[in-house]
C-alpha cells in the first residue's frame, strides 16, 4: 500500500498504482492518472470508464469480450482509446482494481 | 553511487517481451485455444502478437471447419479414460461439448468470435503458404480477416527486433 498524489489529494494506491478505494476517485484524479498513462481523456474515454466502473460495482468480472459486447465501444476502438494494454489502463484510470482476466 | 550502479544493473537485466510470434500447427481445440489465449493475452498487456497457421493449424482459419474443432480423446492421457473408450463413436463430440460449456462459463468465446476479437485487437493472422499448397487450399476457404498467406521466411522477417519471442504450438 502506498499513497500517491492526484488532483492535489493523497490517494491510497497499491504497488502498481491501482486505487484501493473507489470512493477516493473523481474525474480530476482520473485525468491525472490518464496523464501518467499518456492518455488525454475525451468523451468516449469517459463513457468507457463509466461502463467499467458500473460493471465493477455490479461485481461483473471484466473481459475484452464483454467490453466488445457492451454497446459502448468496439474492441478495435477500445485498443485505440487506451493503447498498450487497454483493460489494465482503463481500470487504473477508472479507479478499480487491476483485472485478473486472461481474455 | 552504489544504488545508481545497482539500478543500472537492474535495467540491463530487464528485457521485457515486446512481441509474441506464435506458430499454430495443430487443430485440436485445446491447442487452438492455448494459442489464441496467448496471442490475446499479449495484446492485453500491450505486447504485439502474430499467429502463423501451418499444417493442421490451418483448420482454425477455414470458414467451414473452424467451428467444428474437437478435443482429442484418443492418445490424450489427460482425458483419463481408456483408449478403447475414447475411440467410441460420439466420444470426441461429447468431450468437446463439455469443454466448450466450461469455456463459455469463463466467457471464452467460440473460435469464430475469438478470431474476430484477435483481429480487432491487432493480432496479425498469417496462413502458411506451403501448408496451403499441400492441402490444396485457396484464399476463398479462409476467413476474411486473415492478413495474408506468407512463407516461413516472411514470418521470420517479421520477428526481427529486440524482445521478440517465437512459440511453436
Amino acid at each position: 500500500m502506498s499513497e500517491r498524489t492526484y488532483a492535489e489529494i493523497n490517494i491510497d494506491c497499491n504497488e502498481e498504482g491501482y486505487l484501493t478505494d473507489l470512493d477516493q476517485w473523481n474525474k480530476d484524479v482520473a485525468m491525472d492518472i490518464a496523464v501518467e498513462e499518456g492518455i488525454e481523456l475525451q468523451e468516449k474515454h469517459w463513457e468507457v470508464l463509466d461502463y467499467i466502473q458500473d460493471q465493477y460495482r455490479k461485481e461483473v468480472p471484466l473481459t475484452i469480450r464483454k467490453i466488445g459486447k457492451s454497446g459502448i465501444v468496439d474492441i478495435k476502438t477500445f485498443y485505440q482509446l487506451f493503447p498498450g494494454g487497454p483493460l489494465k489502463k482503463a481500470s487504473r484510470i477508472a479507479g478499480i482494481p487491476k483485472p485478473v482476466s486472461c481474455i | 553511487m552504489e544504488t545508481l550502479e545497482k539500478s543500472i544493473d537492474t535495467k540491463k537485466e530487464e528485457k521485457p517481451v515486446k512481441k509474441m510470434m506464435l506458430i499454430l500447427s495443430k487443430a485440436t481445440i485445446d491447442n487452438v485455444y492455448a494459442c489464441f489465449i496467448l496471442a490475446n493475452g499479449a495484446r492485453m498487456e500491450g505486447i504485439e502478437s502474430e499467429i502463423f497457421f501451418t499444417f493442421f493449424g490451418l483448420e482454425a482459419i477455414q470458414k467451414d471447419k473452424l467451428n467444428h474443432l474437437h478435443v482429442a480423446t484418443v492418445g490424450n492421457p489427460a482425458m483419463h479414460m481408456p483408449t478403447m473408450l475414447g475411440g467410441l463413436p460420439g466420444m470426441e463430440a461429447l468431450a468437446t461439448k463439455m469443454m466448450k460449456n466450461e469455456m463459455e462459463k469463463l466467457d471464452i468465446p467460440p473460435v469464430d468470435e475469438f478470431l474476430e476479437i484477435l483481429s480487432a485487437s491487432g493480432t496479425k493472422l498469417w496462413a502458411c503458404k506451403l501448408a496451403m499448397d499441400m492441402f490444396h487450399l485457396n484464399n476463398d476457404k479462409l476467413i476474411d480477416n486473415i492478413d495474408g498467406v506468407i512463407t516461413v521466411g516472411d514470418f521470420y522477417a517479421r520477428a526481427k527486433g529486440d524482445g521478440t519471442h517465437l512459440l511453436f504450438i
